[in-house]
Parts: structure tokens; C-alpha cells; sequence
């Protein structure tokens, strides 16, 4: 059986598409079969971040309307083996997703896999709740700006209503907060919430910082996912989300400003 | 450039903290909202019709508050009568 882990945030442009890739690409390259799933049926992004996008036959809907099976629309990733994109439709209507149809690809796909991670579409329509209904585990990706903060409050409160795990009074969806686009120096200069902020206000399970930085956009201008930049200060970050989600206790780095000496602040260094 | 950022840097800067602070209203606000119980607009409704049927009061006389507190649930009714009524009375 495989763990449905959802990527969801209301507000859109937060990056979450960045997030369900770098997630994905690193629970595979630690050896479990993941398969990512882009819920965004009208407006896919979720091939272009993998790279993927001049291999894409057929796609959920097809898949969710018999008019392929999941082998033939499944991408195996390039670089890594454990690795699936199931992307989504660009022409059809985002009704296409039934309740039954996404219950039974998910079925299906939790026989081979052991993650199944779902890109969910910004909002609380149709497409967003279907991404959440099965879920077992929840990532909030939130920037540190009110309007998101906000919007995540409101996830939160229809993840513990709407899914299928609160209808059948089940055990509730484990909750994780990613906290994304993160500028410690603006926090040090009291111009952005910080981390104990956010958390004061949604007191989740904090999964990851991850800082802001141009690795995201290099990243995605290549179709690479950010993950894979070991050089990189987002890609260090959520490696070690990774690693937490998977039970490791790891220390929150670059959540501090890096200091700056007395000089290199007076010669504006 | 670089000396002036120095001394502005140490003066406080407090957009952060209005930051939370309307979020901490606001989304105390949200939930407040959410965890009401799903029959309360019908029973305003009802209740207003009831009374309604005796005295004329106005479509917005009838307030429902619900408060969640930490043993138990206040349902708080508040009625206000018009002058005339009082007057009678």
C-alpha cells in the first residue's frame, strides 16, 4: 500500500508544483517507487518542472476514462528509475476528475508504489479537493506573507472536513508545514514573518525552510528538479525535508541570516 | 549607501509584527467561523419566524452567537424588541 501524500496551499504561486517535484525526486532517489500526479487538468505544469513534457501521451483523464491504462501513461524519469510523472490533461474539463475515477487510478497505483505524491491546483475547486480527498499526508506549502499564511489556515480546516479520512472518522491526515521563499535577512530586518510567527499562528509539524533563491528558476528553466542542485541552498533544504518526512531528526539550516561583519555592513559589502 | 543602511538597520522596523498581528485576528476569526455548527442560519431563521408571529420584530432583530469554549458551547439568542412593545409592557 502506498502512502497519498498531498501538496496543497490554496494560494497559488507559492510552489507547490516545485515542492511535489523536489519531494518526489527525492523519496525515489532514497529507493522508494514514487509516482507524482498533476491534479492541475487544464493548466499542467507539473511535466515541464520534471522535464518531461515532450514525452506525455496520454494522461490522468485518459487514464481515469479507460481510454489508457496507467502503463501507458505513466513517465519513468530519466535519471531516476523509482521515479513516475502521470501528468495532467491540458484540454479537458477539470470535471473529468470523478471522485470514483481518482479513487481507483489512486487503488491502482498503490499496488506498485510506496509514495504517491499529488500536485494539487491553487484554489478550493473541484481539482484541489480531489487532490486532497485520499490523502493519508498533507504538506501545506506556505510563503511567509499574510495572504498565504491565511489561505493555508483555510486548507488546514478543509483537510480535517472534506477528506476521506475525516468522512469515515478515520485517523486525520498528517499535517506538515513547508515553509517556502523564506528571507532570513528580511526576517532579521523585521520586514517578514518569521518561522515562529507562522507557526504561532498554524502550529503544525514543521517539515522545511526552504530559503529564497535563484537555484527554484534556474531549476525549472532547465526542467530539473531542484532537488538535484546539490549546490544549491533550496535544494540542500529540501533534501532534508525529505529526510524529516522520512523520520530523521535534522536541524532547520538557513533560517538564520548569515552574519555580516561590522565593516562589510558599514561599506555596504 | 552602505553607512546609511548601517544606522537605519538599527532602528525598529515593525511591518512583520502588523503582519501577524492581523493575521492572529484574522484567522481566530476564520476558525471561529468554521467550527460553528451548520444549523444555525435555519435556526435563526425559525426562530425568527416564531417570533415573527407575535410581534413585529425586524428581519436583522434575532442575533445567534455560538461560542465554543473550553468544556462546553455557549449558544447565545439575542432578541431586540421593538420600542412599542417595550412600551406596552
Amino acid at each position: 500500500m502506498a502512502r497519498i501524500i498531498v501538496i496543497t496551499s490554496g494560494k497559488g504561486g507559492v510552489g507547490k508544483t516545485t515542492t511535489a517535484a523536489a519531494l518526489a525526486m527525492g523519496l525515489a532517489q532514497r529507493g522508494s517507487r514514487t509516482a507524482v500526479i498533476d491534479f492541475d487538468v487544464g493548466l499542467r505544469n507539473l511535466d515541464l518542472i520534471m522535464g518531461c513534457e515532450r514525452r506525455v501521451v496520454y494522461d490522468f483523464v485518459n487514464v481515469i476514462n479507460h481510454e489508457a491504462n496507467l502503463n501507458q501513461a505513466l513517465i519513468r524519469d530519466k535519471r531516476c528509475d523509482n521515479l513516475y510523472v502521470l501528468p495532467a490533461s491540458q484540454t479537458r474539463d477539470k470535471d473529468a476528475l470523478t471522485k470514483e475515477g481518482v479513487g481507483r487510478v489512486l487503488d491502482e497505483l498503490s499496488q506498485g508504489f510506496d509514495f504517491i505524491v499529488c500536485d494539487s491546483p491553487a484554489g478550493i475547486e473541484h481539482g484541489a479537493t480531489m487532490a486532497m480527498y485520499y490523502a493519508d499526508d498533507a504538506v501545506v506549502v506556505t510563503n511567509p506573507e499574510v495572504s498565504s499564511v491565511r489561505d493555508s489556515d483555510r486548507m488546514l480546516g478543509i483537510l480535517a472536513s472534506k477528506s476521506r479520512r475525516a468522512e469515515s472518522n478515520e485517523e486525520p491526515i498528517r499535517e506538515f508545514l513547508l515553509l517556502t521563499r523564506y528571507d532570513a535577512v528580511r526576517v532579521d530586518n523585521g520586514e517578514m514573518l518569521s518561522v515562529k510567527d507562522v507557526q504561532d499562528i498554524l502550529s503544525l509539524n514543521l517539515l522545511g525552510v526552504i530559503p529564497e533563491s535563484k537555484a527554484v528558476l534556474n531549476a525549472s528553466n532547465a526542467g530539473v528538479p531542484v532537488i538535484l542542485d546539490r549546490e544549491s541552498d533550496a535544494g540542500l533544504a529540501y533534501g532534508d525535508a525529505v529526510g524529516r518526512y522520512l523520520g530523521e531528526d535534522l536541524p532547520h539550516r538557513f533560517v538564520n541570516a548569515e552574519k555580516k561583519g561590522f565593516f562589510s555592513r558599514l561599506f555596504g559589502g | 549607501m552602505g553607512l546609511l543602511d548601517y544606522f537605519r538597520s538599527s532602528q525598529p522596523k515593525g511591518s512583520a509584527n502588523m503582519a501577524k498581528e492581523r493575521l492572529q485576528i484574522l484567522v481566530a476569526h476564520d476558525r471561529a467561523e468554521r467550527h460553528r455548527p451548520s444549523y444555525l442560519p435555519n435556526l435563526q431563521r425559525e426562530i425568527l419566524e416564531v417570533i415573527r408571529k407575535y410581534v413585529d420584530v425586524d428581519m436583522n432583530a434575532v442575533s445567534v452567537n455560538y461560542e465554543q469554549e473550553e468544556t462546553h458551547e455557549v449558544l447565545e439568542l439575542n432578541i431586540v424588541l421593538p420600542d412599542t412593545v417595550r412600551n406596552r409592557a
